[in-house]
């Protein structure tokens, strides 16, 4: 279903799948001017994993995330994504902080800015209230922006993300800006999306009890190299206050304070 | 009761007035009373003159905006994106902009006569800056996270242009517009009354010269009344184009 949206992209990989997609670094190195922000990176996402990023502000890792969407190159090494090193950018999706709807575009259409690469014609409306009804805003469609509350409009953010079916969902700290209720049911809602629809997600956080809660493996990042590799062997869904994972937590948060 | 609140005070000094005159405070040479203003604009009106001197007044007052605002907009979107546009023209524009336009009506009646040019050209001239320097300042004001998202999203250059910085420039280009309605009455006023063979300005000049105060003050009202109206439909405007923002939303 929803094919057609990916008409322009040559790939027949594409239209059989809206799964997810491997993805792998090799010597990745970034740098702005003289400061050397990631260190050679070596990286292998399999497919369909759920990846957590954690590390202290300035280690890297929101940089590493815009590198993995597309948005900045790398400045030595290769990125991959399923076995080829260009043309993936419509594959990822990049979940930011902020929700950044367009404030002057109604629901409905601020998620159709998710199928700006669709062509003309394509059923955008349709698919964008598909999406609505994903994130549980059926029936807000038409309100402005303005008048959601923070959790709705991300709820919206992620119904953007979503529409084009993408093979990578990235997210950069999305849930930062929610209160401490909205962010255990944002955290449920993106499991639940990621369990249906399979992609890869890679989510940057500094909050290590969500990257427990949420990732099936966690990336601790330092100094712009990964510091620390943990899988998070856990059934889902997992419960707030598990000692199990607590004890990986506090692993992590030792490395983290150094202690 | 609340509603008739603003109309009080208004309503008060028309009947001074009426009454300062009617016992002979006020000379007609000074002020004629309301209901001489009120007889007097029956009078122009029914001969067809005031419609006529109506129609050729906002002709101009239009004609110059669209000529002086739509230059401002597009300088204004081309200096706001383009840094190269910008550092070419911005810094001679914000010189220009320090000479009063209207100080240019002798030089301008000098070039081109007292013709209907020289009235286009002082509106246009007035209208552009208000309308460039917003315009501008809208374009610079456009949330760049909103930009990033688009282009991370893959929309297009011209997507990005018309769904994110001409609708985010939008709230300060109609500040522009509404500033730029004002200075175009105004200058039309100006560039009327010293030199014009039609118009309202006109209209006023010739009566006063036959010391027809009441025509005067019926020119007078006429050009509040062509202000205000303007003002009315770009507030309407404003409101329907920037219902998006809980600030312009009707309550």
């Amino acid at each position: 279903m929803n094919l057609s949206i990916f008409d322009t992209v040559p790939d027949t990989e594409l239209r059989v799948s809206s799964a997810g997609s491997a993805v792998s670094l090799r010597g990745v190195t970034k740098a702005f001017g003289a400061q050397t922000v990631l260190h050679g990176i070596d990286l292998d996402i399999p497919a369909g994993q759920f990846v957590a990023i954690v590390g202290r502000s300035g280690c890297g890792k929101s940089t590493l995330l815009r590198l993995l969407s597309g948005l900045d190159q790398p400045t030595g090494g290769t990125i991959e994504i399923d076995g080829r090193s260009s043309g993936w950018r419509d594959r990822t999706r990049l979940m930011f902080q902020e929700p950044r709807l367009l404030p002057w575009q109604r629901v409905a259409a601020n998620v159709e800015v998710g199928l700006s690469h669709a062509p003309r014609g394509a059923d955008r409306r349709r698919l964008a209230l598909e999406a609505i009804g994903q994130v549980g805003l059926s029936g807000r469609e038409q309100e402005w922006p303005a008048i959601l509350s923070g959790g709705q409009k991300q709820r919206v953010a992620l119904a953007r993300a979503l529409v084009s079916h993408p093979r990578i969902l990235a997210f950069d700290e999305p849930l930062g800006a929610l209160d401490a209720l909205t962010r255990i049911e944002m955290q449920a809602l993106i499991e639940q999306v990621w369990q249906d629809k399979g992609f890869t997600a890679i989510v940057v956080t500094h909050d290590v009890t969500e990257a427990v809660a949420l990732a099936d493996r966690i990336l601790l990042l330092d100094a712009g190299r990964v510091a620390m590799d943990v899988a998070v062997d856990l059934p889902r869904p997992r419960r707030h206050g598990d000692p199990a994972a607590a004890a990986i937590e506090g692993r992590i948060l030792d490395r983290l304070l150094g202690r | 009761m609340k509603r008739a609140l603003p109309w009080i005070v208004p309503l008060t000094i028309l009947l001074l007035w009426q009454a300062a005159s009617q016992f002979g405070l006020l000379a007609d040479q000074v002020m004629p009373p309301p209901t001489a203003v009120a007889a007097a604009f029956w009078r122009v009106s029914r001969s067809g003159e005031l419609l006529h001197d109506i129609e050729v007044s906002t002709w101009r007052a239009f004609a110059g905006f669209a000529v002086g605002g739509g230059i401002g907009f597009v300088l204004g979107m081309l200096n706001g994106l383009s840094p190269v546009s910008e550092k070419l023209t911005d810094s001679t524009l914000q010189m220009v902009r320090n000479i009063p336009h209207l100080a240019l009506i002798p030089l301008v009646i000098l070039w081109f006569g007292i013709g209907e040019e020289a009235k286009l050209f002082l509106v246009a001239l007035g209208v552009f800056f208000p309308i460039y320097v917003n315009t501008l300042h809208g374009v610079r004001s456009v949330d760049r996270q909103l930009l990033e998202m688009g282009r991370a999203y893959g929309m297009s250059e011209r997507a990005i242009f018309w769904r994110v910085v001409f609708p985010g420039a939008l709230p300060s280009i109609f500040v522009g517009l509404r500033y730029g309605l004002g200075i175009m009455w105004l200058t039309l006023i100006v560039a009327e009354t010293i030199s014009a063979s039609s118009g309202i300005g006109f209209m006023a000049m010739n009566a006063r010269e036959f010391m027809m105060v009441d025509v005067v003050v019926v020119s007078i009202l006429i050009y509040a009344a062509l202000g205000k109206l303007a003002d009315s439909v770009a507030r309407l405007l404003e409101r329907t184009c920037l219902a998006w923002n809980p600030v312009y939303a009707e309550a």
